[in-house]
């Protein structure tokens, strides 16, 4: 019993991306790669695409609303039934992979693993990882709002098809990926080419993890010096280092994300149900949150982290000595009415 | 916090010392009765056969997960991963049943006494009975329970958003039944009077089948994965609360507009329920291993298992109700003779 009690989670790394955009393509070099693990493939279109893994199951993506009177509670009814079949061959694999159609919405999936039990018992969810077409996102995220929604969702991006672009294009395309989601990781590839490292194991829903909520391309020289390691990948370089002195800014007219923070603390017993009223009432339009909570007369940080109306938080450690006592906290959603959570997160901050 | 010792207390009677201990070594779902022969569903490949010397021989059953199982007293029908229905007899035989063409996984299974079984992989339920050719009927959505009503050959199949009603032999219009959310489970009353299915949220939707008037059995902290119908059919026992949850059927109303009893509560959530064959008492088992034996008039409990080890999965009567068996998620089983 203690040992069932602590066996860890398996993780599931939801795996997204317009049609055509690679996402096959990365499947079979994750399962294909030799890393000693195996992995239970869930796919949707079951025998028609060549994987080779013993693990395959086929998934039907059937969306069901909760019964709780919100109308953005989607669940995937399939993988709940999915995932209580697998749990029975425990030990049989290591981490699972779900890959979703091309035109779906990666909200239930994610769901899912907030709001059934059973589900979230055994397994967590890892990251939701989305394959975009270098050369074509920018005309899906014009006339497809579920490619805008993959992008707006992820944790990790694989951008993909870059040969086929020159670098003024790569350039556009990234700068309008960032309008969207500047807090995704961002990996360049030619034929899903990307470390293991960088799509798996990522921790993206992991309350202990959400340490840095900074914009990804702030953090660029670290992380892009590291890549060249494994890619050798010389033009990455020069692009990036070219990009931090004259970035693109788009700002996409239906789609942004929302950045506060305040050094002052915040009074609990005001943000907590300002936070909950706010998904509450604009969950529909909130994609992703996340949070580091600085509260007044608490010396442990508190973090959260949600999808449209769910939210998870927790204290997360003590404070350091030293460590800036500072509130952040990032939306990412459709139409988001800016002035009015900017005013209800100021009204939070103790003065 | 208020911890279950009955080694300190004296207000239970304890039968754990007539227990026979069976240490399946390997995780189960569920136990049916073959004759006094204990058949416990592994959560893979085997079923566990049980005699009443406690001599355990497992059955191979299927190449892979055991997703699904039922029992009409005779055998023991399984659905697997492999894309199989294998049939075990008393006789510790088994046959496959029926192979999807797919190879797709066996959700669901559910037997007619008189020996047509249905299936279903995906969205498409499978009935085969006697020597007619086996009949298909696709519902809107992935199958989440089937059942066959007490009489006659009629097929309830839940998917989301209700239940349809089909009549394999007939050429009528399947009857469906409405209400919204996911239906992962099915029974028919005894009576043949009331459907109830068990949600994905922990709930149960049933139907008075004379004039399909709506039942809402709802309140539940967890979902009900366990449904036994008492002697009799007079009450429904459900798993998925801290006390054993028993609906009333016995007016023709049902439970609309009454409140079901609550027994044996524990600071541990009833996971498996099996009601006695004949008499009116039943067995429940708990979150944190707990088997009791409680009766339903006035919920005097006898402690068959104490609190140890991992959730209850697997319970069961005999037919002729004098042993009982069970079981825990990772298999530590037990047999009591009464």
């Amino acid at each position: 019993m203690a040992e069932a009690a602590s066996s860890p989670k398996i993780p599931v790394t939801v795996l997204t991306g317009y049609l055509g955009a690679g996402k096959t393509t990365l499947l079979n070099r994750i399962l294909s790669e030799n890393h000693g693990k195996k992995y239970a493939v869930i796919v949707n279109e079951f025998g028609e695409i060549g994987i080779d893994n013993d693990l395959i199951i086929g998934a039907d993506e059937e969306v069901f609303e909760m019964n709780n009177g919100c109308v953005c509670c989607t669940v995937r009814g399939d993988l709940v039934r999915i995932m209580e079949g697998l749990m029975k061959r425990k030990g049989k694999f290591d981490a699972i992979i779900v890959e979703t159609t091309g035109l779906a919405d990666p909200a239930p999936v994610a769901q899912t693993f907030f709001v059934d039990e059973d589900v979230q018992k055994n397994a967590r969810l890892d990251a939701v990882v989305t394959v975009a077409d270098a050369k074509w996102l920018s005309d899906r995220l014009k006339d497809a709002p579920e490619a805008k929604n993959q992008i707006a969702f992820a944790d990790v991006i694989v951008l993909n098809k870059t040969d086929l672009v020159s670098k003024p294009e790569l350039a556009e395309v990234e700068a309008r990926i960032r309008g969207i989601n500047p807090y995704a990781k961002l990996h360049r590839t030619e034929r899903c080419k990307v470390a293991l490292a960088d799509v798996l194991e990522r921790g993206a829903f992991d309350l202990d993890r959400i340490l840095e909520i900074e914009p990804a391309f702030l953090e660029a020289d670290d992380h892009d010096h590291d890549h060249d390691h494994h890619h050798h990948d010389h033009d990455h370089h020069h692009d990036h280092a070219h990009s931090h002195g004259g970035l693109k800014h788009y700002h996409d007219e239906d789609m942004q994300s929302l950045s506060l923070r305040s050094d002052k603390p915040l009074d609990p017993t005001k943000f907590m149900p300002w936070l909950q009223q706010l998904v509450a009432s604009e969950g529909q339009k909130i994609l992703r949150s996340k949070g580091i909570l600085a509260f007044s007369d608490d010396d442990d940080r508190y973090v959260f982290q949600g999808v449209h109306m769910m939210l998870e938080g927790d204290h997360q450690r003590k404070w350091k000595d030293g460590e800036a006592r500072e509130s952040r906290v990032v939306f990412i959603g459709r139409e988001l009415p800016e002035q009015m959570i900017r005013d209800g997160f100021a009204s939070c901050i103790v003065t | 916090m208020k911890e279950f010792d009955p080694g300190e207390s004296a207000s239970i009677v304890s039968v754990t010392d007539k227990v026979r201990p069976l240490p399946l070594g390997a995780a189960v779902s569920s136990v049916h009765f073959l004759g006094d022969n204990a058949c416990f569903v592994g959560a893979e490949e085997k079923i566990f056969v049980a005699t009443p010397a406690s001599e355990i021989s497992p059955v191979e059953m299927h190449f892979g997960a055991v997703l699904c199982a039922a029992s009409d007293g005779a055998r023991i029908v399984t659905g697997g991963d492999d894309g199989k229905l294998v049939a075990l007899n008393a006789k510790g035989e088994t046959s496959v049943l029926a192979t999807d063409a797919k190879r797709r996984w066996i959700d669901c299974v559910a037997l007619h006494p008189d020996g047509a079984f249905a299936w279903s992989a995906g969205k498409t339920a499978f009935v085969r009975s006697g020597k007619a050719e086996e009949k298909s009927f696709d519902a809107p959505s992935t199958v989440g329970g089937l059942a066959f009503a007490p009489k006659g050959l009629r097929l309830a199949i839940a998917h989301y958003n209700g239940v349809t009603l089909w009549f394999p032999n007939m050429a009528a219009k399947p009857e469906f039944l409405e209400w919204a959310g996911s239906h992962l489970g099915v029974v028919f009353s005894p009576d043949n009077k009331f459907l109830v299915t068990a949600m994905h949220e922990p709930a149960l939707h049933g139907w008075r089948l004379a004039d399909n008037r709506h039942m809402r059995m709802s309140g539940y902290p967890a979902r009900v994965r366990s449904l036994s119908w008492s002697a009799g059919g007079k009450g429904l026992a459900t798993s998925g609360a801290d006390t054993v949850i028993i609906w009333p059927f016995t007016s023709k109303d049902g439970p609309m507009g009454k409140e079901p009893a609550m027994l044996a509560p524990l600071q541990a959530r009833v996971s498996a329920v099996a009601c006695h064959p004949k008499q009116d008492i039943m067995a429940a088992g708990y979150s944190d291993g707990t088997v009791l034996m409680i009766r339903l008039d006035d919920g005097a409990e006898i402690l068959v298992r104490r609190n140890k080890g991992a959730p209850v999965a697997a319970l069961a009567w005999n037919a002729k109700g004098t042993l009982l068996a069970f079981a825990d998620e990772e298999g530590d089983g037990g047999l009591l003779e009464l």
